[in-house]
């Protein structure tokens, strides 16, 4: 199973990812630099948090645009799995993949914490190793993690199974809904604001992010047979 | 030759806590007059076209593709020959 992490200028969890993957699976895992645009190799792409283009604009909006998006696009509807974490989160909203948009944190200052988090589905493919309403501690680190979207689409959210987690006791900042992650439609895209990837060893604090890595290949070996 | 002048801000129906948050300081400064604010972008555009109908669509479309985020914010702008 080959994951790929798209590193674009600005990103800065890209090895935090990359070495979850490495870590928790053992599987082939690329860097995969924001120009290429051939992504076919790929079963997973992975878009990891930073700050790509200093956040110029908005959070995300420039790399929205970056030539290997539009492959992530294609790959995206080829059912293919795209996970965004943080700023992947963001880039994965302004790129359309994913309704909504992340505001200024309603605190207006950075939150960088591990949080409480609720898994609401575990019938997706990140999800499978969790529990349906299992409590689980990832981190966070951001300053525009406060999801909204229009009263119809959260409806739709909600109505669909979409949100996956939702923030537990304390909402870091003013989410709608208290969301923290949710996937598309098709079920094969999903956006988070929490670090599943610093939560991966009991001596980062947490190994709650590990089942998101299991999960991932455990979908894909279900699919695929073995490898 | 076109100037755009574009301006960028959240949706009225969209929480603005950078907003909120300069209001509080005005209030502490005295300016108690002061009841909504509300932060956006100010952007300038060379464009190079000379038709004004033409240059207007491409100011719409680049706001609608880029500039301004439609989920959480409006847009208006301002053409002036130059």
């Amino acid at each position: 199973m080959n994951f790929a992490v798209i590193v674009f200028p600005g990103s800065n969890c890209d090895v935090d990812m990359y070495k979850a993957v490495e870590d928790c699976l053992g599987q082939p895992v690329d860097y995969v630099w924001y120009t290429q645009t051939d992504l076919s190799k790929y079963d997973v792409i992975l878009i990891p948090g930073g700050f790509s283009y200093g956040d110029y604009l908005r959070t995300g909006a420039m790399a929205s645009l970056a030539p290997a998006m539009e492959s992530v696009k294609k790959a995206a509807a080829e059912g293919k799995l795209v996970l965004g974490v943080c700023n992947g989160f963001q880039i994965l909203t302004e790129a359309g993949l994913l309704p909504g948009a992340l505001r200024r944190n309603q605190s207006l200052k950075f939150h960088c914490k591990y949080v409480d988090l609720k898994v609401e589905s575990n019938s997706t493919p990140f999800t499978l190793d969790y529990q349906e309403g299992e409590m689980i501690k990832i981190p966070i680190a951001h300053g525009e993690g406060n999801y909204y979207c229009d009263p119809e689409t959260l409806k739709k959210l909600q109505e669909n199974n979409q949100i996956v987690f939702r923030y537990e006791g304390l909402n870091p900042n003013g989410s709608i809904d208290e969301i923290a992650g949710i996937i598309n439609e098709q079920g094969n895209v999903l956006g988070m604001m929490p670090h599943p990837e610093r939560a991966v060893h009991e001596w980062l604090g947490s190994e709650d992010g590990k089942r998101m890595f299991t999960s991932i290949l455990k979908y894909w070996r279900e699919r695929n047979g073995a490898a | 030759m076109f100037k755009a002048t574009v301006f960028v801000t959240l949706r009225e129906s969209v929480l603005d806590p950078q907003g909120s948050a300069v209001r509080g300081s005005l209030h502490t400064l005295g300016f108690d007059e002061v009841g909504e604010v509300r932060i956006g972008k100010y952007m300038q555009l060379e464009i190079d076209l000379n038709d004004r109908a033409a240059a207007e669509e491409r100011v719409k479309e680049m706001c609608e593709k880029l500039l301004a985020n439609t989920v959480i914010e409006d847009y208006r702008y301002e053409l002036q020959e130059v």
